[in-house]
């Protein structure tokens, strides 16, 4: 591959392995700055572990990730997370009886310097930060369209907003890799359809994005390239259009076609 | 289709919602007024609660033993209750051993203003934080990493450690605990025992006739006069640190640390990976709720008639305050601050029923626990949350008829 940018996140021949069971078995590929990086493949191929593992949750049993050439090894997952990578769950996991403001405010600290002693004393610093915090939040809900609902409670959101209220507070950590897992569950074509241009758009911003999706419609309308798992192993990569073709992938698909893959 | 005995009524709460209810369109009538007539609010509110002993008001007062005292115990859960409050309500730590802290603040006091050395008091009370809050990092240090109810039992050991300690240790005065604790400097003319009170100025008490009040000249308190004879002064200052600390904890609470203590109460995992060191924030919490104990027990120690010894920091008492957090509203500080109020003066103000109080107490909890979990005064998010969820709820079960909440 001769891609010109350089690569953001590097996923070295990790290999991870639950006592017996190999979730992931050498797996390489990289990320590269600013594209939007598919991860897809049936299920239990292994890409929500792959994810945990760039993300600090599982720690690889051989192999390296490494974030802008540092490797991520043992690193704790706050550090991770301000190190510039942020994740959405599969499962939705927001701080429910939070407003949907102090839930992406949450992720607006995530760089913030200001400690008990600022709060206690109300310093500059405090007052300074905690603008910054609400002005960033609040552009955030606007870019992911929920702001008229900034004081509702989180867990009183619909479906749609608290996948879109975890893509804000994500992105309010200020990451160089938003890591998107499975965003599009649960939605309908309509939704999907917008969840797209929002992902485009979060792009357009500037950050890299990889997204892990069942729906290949999706995947294939939004990606830049796609690697393909199956039982722990990568077993293709390339463009859309390389990947659409693929046998090997038209196999672990069962020979579905991606019309009806949904 | 459900049977209609299947059927839900209509997002009917009980009786005690309306507390909450009550409250809430208080807080929100207090909010809508401008900033000059809520500062004259909150000065009489003030003055009010200040002058409370005094006023020996018909029906709240106990008449079977001083009403000063009463309200002395009632102002120190308080200030205990919203301490392990940040502990529980904010950061989610279960804190069951937290009468350990209370009772190191109120050893160290004690050790240093009278059994082994002769500190004034006040330069005992910043040493009782400072001890308690360290004891409060060691202790949190090794079991805040670990998730799940170790914390819980780790800090009930603590409590029964401390408590054993305190009985066992000559050092410390053993059984028979430590008496002639220091008090506070008083002002004005010196106090001459036994029956001198001195002071800067006396204040009559109210005494009443039925509705009408009359001025008591036979029981008189002397301003700022900290001794074993009356419990009013020594209620006027854990009133101003409740004071303080309720300032303090909005300031904390209403910054990053309260947003960092609230996710990881919600989900430590997803905070962890918003950046939140939950760990940090947990020991912070931890840490702050233990020097609020350390200085409710220093303060205590010096105004329970300077006399402390191990039969007042029994285990029992730990689970006063966690149920005085519960009670009151767990995550809001003016339930925990009510929630301190109630455990420490029903059973003071319902003497008369004897031992049977408890078994009221006991079943008034139950009740609690069925109709209202989440306390008479929860955070008003929850409050809101829940009524969603009732009315969610009841859509489900369908056909019914959901008013606005």
């Amino acid at each position: 591959m001769s891609d010109p940018r350089p690569a953001v996140l590097e996923v070295d021949n990790v290999t991870i392995k639950f006592g017996g069971l190999t979730a992931l078995n050498e797996v390489t590929f990289d990320i590269r700055e600013g594209e939007i990086l598919g991860l897809i493949g049936p299920n239990g191929a292994g890409k929500t572990t792959c994810f945990n593992v760039m993300t600090g949750v599982y720690q690889a049993t051989s192999g390296q990730v490494r974030f802008g050439g540092k490797p991520l090894g043992r690193m704790r997952r706050h550090k991770i997370t301000q190190l510039g990578i942020a994740r959405t769950f599969q499962n939705i996991r927001l701080f429910k009886s939070m407003s949907v403001l102090e839930n992406v405010m949450v992720g607006a600290d995530a760089h913030s310097r200001v400690g008990i002693f600022d709060a206690l004393f109300r310093t500059p610093r405090h007052r300074r930060t905690e603008a910054e915090a609400l002005a960033r939040a609040t552009d955030l809900l606007e870019v992911v369209g929920i702001k008229a609902d900034h004081d509702e409670l989180a867990s009183n959101l619909s479906y749609g907003d608290q996948r879109r209220l975890e893509i804000a507070r994500a992105m309010a950590t200020g990451p160089k890799l938003l890591c998107l897992d499975e965003p599009a569950a649960g939605f309908n074509p309509a939704e999907k359809l917008k969840l797209m241009e929002l992902i485009r758009k979060v792009r357009d911003e500037g950050y890299t994005v990889l997204l892990i999706e069942h729906d290949m419609r999706l995947v294939m309308g939004v990606t830049d390239r796609i690697v393909v798992l199956e039982f722990g192993q990568k077993i293709a990569e390339g463009t859309p259009a390389e990947i659409r073709d693929n046998p090997a992938v038209i196999a672990a698909y069962l020979g579905v076609d991606e019309d009806d893959a949904s | 289709m459900t049977t209609p005995s299947l059927m839900v009524p209509p997002v009917r709460q009980s009786p005690l919602h309306k507390v909450g209810e009550w409250w809430d369109v208080r807080v929100d009538r207090y909010n809508a007024q401008p900033t000059y007539l809520k500062a004259i609010w909150a000065v009489l509110a003030m003055v009010f609660v200040y002058a409370l002993p005094l006023l020996r008001l018909p029906i709240i007062t106990t008449n079977q033993i001083d009403f000063g005292g009463v309200m002395f115990d009632c102002a120190t859960f308080a200030l205990v209750a919203l301490g392990l409050n940040i502990v529980i309500g904010y950061a989610g730590l279960l804190d069951l051993g937290y009468i350990g802290f209370y009772a190191t603040g109120a050893y160290v006091t004690g050790v240093l203003t009278s059994y082994h050395w002769q500190w004034p008091y006040f330069l005992s009370l910043p040493l009782a934080i400072i001890v308690t809050m360290i004891t409060g990092v060691i202790l949190g240090a090794p079991t805040l990493r670990v998730r799940g109810d170790y914390l819980a039992i780790v800090t009930l050991g603590f409590g029964e450690i401390i408590q054993k300690i305190a009985n066992n240790v000559s050092w410390l005065g053993a059984s028979a605990g430590i008496k002639n604790i220091a008090h506070p400097p008083s002002f004005g003319k010196q106090p001459n025992p036994p029956f001198e009170q001195g002071g800067a100025f006396a204040i009559p008490h109210l005494q009443w006739n039925g509705l009408v009040p009359s001025l008591d000249t036979t029981h008189e308190t002397h301003v700022l006069v900290f001794g074993a004879l009356d419990a009013i002064p020594y209620y006027w200052l854990i009133l101003t640190v409740l004071i303080l600390v309720i300032i303090g904890d909005r300031l904390v609470k209403a910054s990053r640390v309260g947003r960092a203590w609230e996710a990881t109460r919600e989900d430590e995992d997803a905070a962890e990976l918003m950046g939140v060191n939950t760990f940090k924030y947990k020991l912070m919490a931890f840490a702050l709720g233990a020097a609020i104990g350390g200085l409710s027990g220093s303060l205590y120690a010096s105004g329970q008639g300077g006399y402390i010894n191990p039969q007042a920091f029994m285990l029992i008492y730990s689970m006063l305050y966690v149920a005085a957090v519960i009670v009151g509203g767990s995550g809001n500080r003016w339930g925990a601050i009510l929630g301190g109020v109630i455990v420490a003066y029903l059973p003071d103000r319902f003497r008369q029923l004897g031992d049977y109080r408890y078994f009221i107490f006991g079943l008034a909890l139950m009740v609690l626990s069925i109709w209202r979990p989440q306390g008479l005064l929860p955070p008003r998010r929850a409050r809101r949350a829940r009524a969603a969820e009732a009315q969610i709820d009841a859509l489900e079960e369908g056909d019914v008829e959901v008013t606005d909440v």
